[in-house]
């Protein structure tokens, strides 16, 4: 059985170190993992996905619409954008949390109103204000920790195997608080 | 056991570029592609550079090649483009040392100009192409590739696109081989490509080209799986190549499959043999139909592009939509606001895209981050096709329409982009007495790939430091007289700036140098915060377009003080000083 996760947000808010830590997990714990990542103008301040897929056997690198276990936003609007990828039973985290697009910066369209109720009645959501928590921490961009720490709460794996890969993965100076951003809320 | 490790297709391509004893490498920067000399340059024992071009790249690697040692080019497939002048004669040529290129294409535009396909170019410089499906693969198919050259006397082209670049997947490592280098010796009819030679060598080639067609029904890489699949009793069978082969293997595990991994030059044999042993036979090949039209011209029925897209990257869901038929009752895409690249908060292309902006100067563009002030609210940007052909298109402006008509244009092109090949474009402006106005967006890096050094840097891909190439001395040797420096952020001296060098009937450069907002140590010590009591909401601020600022339902402006980056444009354009920077 393969399970699919993907990661959603705006380019520069740090999709590929999550992706990361999430491919690192699972091939630990002995799965085949393939991870697929996105680079170059995408990261500009774009919307960026990446995906991370585990099993015994991985074919294709990617997830597809309809077929995604766990969907991990980090911006609100980005839930929005990429939930029909998620499947019937699929869970979604969400950081509640708003970046607009340059469209809405300029007053040509309007952020949608109440994504995260809209969500609620056909998914089951999880959300929290990562950016809050990691500013608390005293670093805005440890929040993807924050969000991660979250949606290791519904999935398959220890809380040590997932702070033996954080310390792995982030550079040294920051495990200490990457630990911190995560437990917080791993604990919320 | 032999140790394992999750790799990027692009970090497997470097270790198996090192493990088959690989000595020189050069390459130019470009997505996604990119990543491979980042890798490669780790390794001990091997030379590896940026070149300012991808002709130049592949010239050193010729070299290396002629002189004895396996060696290497790597670029993105508009990159093939720039180097197919050395491509298609060292393929007459041929090696001493074993020369791979790995092309990089990019289906679905992730970050490219165009969707070529670079497998139409192998053929039509009849050099072999292989084609791995997952990074494993893309280390071992580096090593065949060296094999091939050197047995077949020919430089190899792997091809990957952003999927297989961009994927991680475990790959087993080996140790490093280095072959012994092979002698030069003095061989005119085979290293000077004139006339009476390149005669001689193109039947050569053409003979080469045979020779690979027939190893290619038995080469290691072409591999049958034989499947008992069936739809409506007829078993089905499918030929594919590169990551279109996984998402087969997805959907059609129990299917037969024939997986290319040499798509150029195809196996005919092994090809008919295949097609006979099933009753419906399909080509998933991701962009044009190479191996259809090829398969098509023997005779053989298969379905192909009249079912699958040409344009864009495939799918499992194209195979269960379109083979299987199957009603995957999917969620329509939400109909909510886009969210493209934009220019990052701090960015000093964005500063001078609002002064070409209010002056309501016409850009001609090139390739890199800039090519994003087309888009609104800058809009500045008109044109962009290639590397370079900004500042020879403004040229040609000219000469079609006259001075008068190119007062309100200018070229913009970026640092790295000038050196690759906008300095010869700027020469011939020189030379055919253009009065144009080039604007050099020097931001000391290779922006949009991801920070790489170019000659005016100052240091190498090792990290070394060395002499920088100096824009204004360049620019000046070439024997341009009016060439200067500005700093964008200020706004008013760049004003000045490009109105007098526009209006002035002589040829003008304006080097505007500041360095990209995402460099380390480029984050200023302070954010830029609004004063509410003071603002009049007239929306100043937000024309140049700085994603850190939105405008609040009753009109005023509010920051985001993670994303500010404390560059002050948006203060430079606020008239009534409600804005102020306090520290971070």
């Amino acid at each position: 059985m393969t399970k699919n996760i993907m990661i959603v947000g705006v380019g520069g808010q740090g999709t590929l170190l999550t992706s990361r830590i999430l491919g690192g997990v699972m091939e630990n714990a002995g799965y085949k993992v393939k991870v697929s990542e996105v680079h170059g103008m995408a990261q500009r301040g774009g919307s960026v996905v990446t995906f991370v897929r585990y099993g015994d056997s991985v074919a294709e690198p990617i997830v597809e619409e309809g077929q995604a276990d766990v969907l991990i936003a980090f911006e609100r609007l980005e839930a929005l954008r990429y939930a029909h990828f998620l499947k019937k039973d699929g869970v979604l985290i969400v950081n509640d949390w708003r970046i607009d697009p340059i469209s809405v910066v300029m007053g040509a369209q309007k952020y949608p109103e109440k994504i995260i109720e809209k969500l609620e009645r056909k998914h089951t959501v999880y959300k929290i204000n990562g950016m809050e928590e990691a500013l608390r921490l005293g670093n805005s961009r440890v929040f993807n920790n924050v969000v991660l720490g979250m949606a290791a709460r519904h999935m398959d794996f220890s809380l040590q195997e997932w702070l033996d890969v954080i310390e792995k993965t982030v550079p040294a100076k920051t495990v200490e608080i990457n630990t911190k951003a995560f437990m917080a809320g791993y604990e919320h | 056991m032999k140790e394992k490790k999750m790799m990027l297709g692009n970090a497997a391509i470097a270790r198996g570029v090192w493990e088959a004893g690989v000595k020189v490498s050069s390459a130019y920067p470009g997505t996604p592609s990119t990543e491979i000399s980042e890798e490669l340059v780790k390794y001990p024992d091997v030379y590896a550079e940026w070149a300012p071009n991808e002709k130049v790249a592949t010239e050193v690697a010729i070299g290396a090649s002629i002189s004895g040692v396996r060696s290497f080019a790597t670029m993105k497939m508009v990159g093939l483009n720039v180097a197919a002048d050395p491509l298609y004669s060292f393929s007459y040529a041929g090696v001493t040392g074993g020369m791979v290129m790995v092309v990089a294409d990019d289906p679905g535009l992730y970050s490219s100009q165009n969707e070529q396909d670079t497998r139409m170019v192998c053929r039509a410089a009849m050099v072999p192409c292989l084609e791995p499906s997952d990074s494993q693969e893309a280390k071992d198919y580096i090593k065949y590739a060296y094999e091939i050259s050197e047995k077949f006397d020919t430089p190899v082209i792997v091809r990957t696109t952003t999927r297989l670049a961009h994927s991680q997947c475990e790959v087993t490592l080996e140790d490093r081989v280095v072959p012994d280098d092979k002698v030069y010796e003095r061989n005119i009819a085979k290293n000077v490509m004139m006339p009476a030679m390149a005669k001689g060598r193109h039947l050569i080639v053409e003979k080469r080209m045979k020779d690979l067609a027939e190893y290619a029904n038995t080469a290691p890489f072409n591999t049958i799986e034989k499947g008992d699949m069936t739809i409506d009793g007829k078993r089905i069978g499918f030929i594919t190549d590169g990551i279109p082969y996984q998402y087969v293997k997805e959907v059609c595990p129990n299917a037969s499959i024939l997986k290319l991994g040499m798509c150029n030059p195809l196996p005919r044999k092994m090809i008919e043999d295949f097609a006979a042993s099933v009753d419906v036979l399909y080509i998933f090949e991701e962009l044009e139909p190479v191996i259809e039209e090829q398969v098509r011209s023997w005779g053989i029925s298969c379905i192909g592009k009249e079912i699958f897209t040409i344009q864009g990257e495939y799918s499992a869901n194209m195979i269960r939509e379109r083979v299987l038929k199957m009603d995957l009752d999917l969620d329509e895409a939400p109909q909510i606001p886009p969210r493209p690249p934009i220019l990052c908060p701090g960015c000093p292309h964005r500063a001078t895209f609002s002064v070409l902006k209010k002056l309501r100067i016409h850009a001609a563009g090139d390739i890199g981050c800039y090519t994003l002030g087309a888009l609104a609210p800058l809009s500045a940007v008109d044109t962009t096709i290639c590397m370079g052909s900004s500042i020879s298109s403004l040229h040609g402006m000219e000469k079609a329409k006259g001075f008068d008509y190119i007062k309100n244009w200018v070229a913009v092109i970026g640092d790295s982009t000038f050196l690759h090949t906008g300095v010869n474009s700027l020469i011939n402006l020189f030379y055919n007495q253009s009065h144009g106005t080039v604007l050099i967006l020097d931001n000391r890096t290779t922006g949009m790939t991801g920070h790489q050094d170019h000659p005016a840097t100052g240091k190498t891909l090792s990290g070394e430091i060395v002499p920088a190439v100096d824009f204004k001395k360049l620019c000046e040797g070439i024997g341009i007289e009016h060439v200067r420096e500005e700093d964008p952020f200020d706004v008013d001296a760049l004003t000045k700036a490009v109105k007098e060098e526009v209006n002035r009937e002589a040829l003008s450069v304006i080097i505007v140098k500041a360095p990209c907002a995402l460099l380390k140590g480029q984050q200023h010590p302070y954010v830029v915060e609004p004063l509410a009591d003071k603002c009049v909401h007239c929306g100043a601020c937000l024309q140049p377009g700085c994603p850190a600022l939105t405008k609040k339902e009753d009109g005023s402006i509010a920051i985001d003080a993670t994303m500010c980056n404390g560059c002050g444009l948006c203060m430079s354009m606020c008239k009534v000083g409600a804005l102020q920077k306090v520290k971070r």
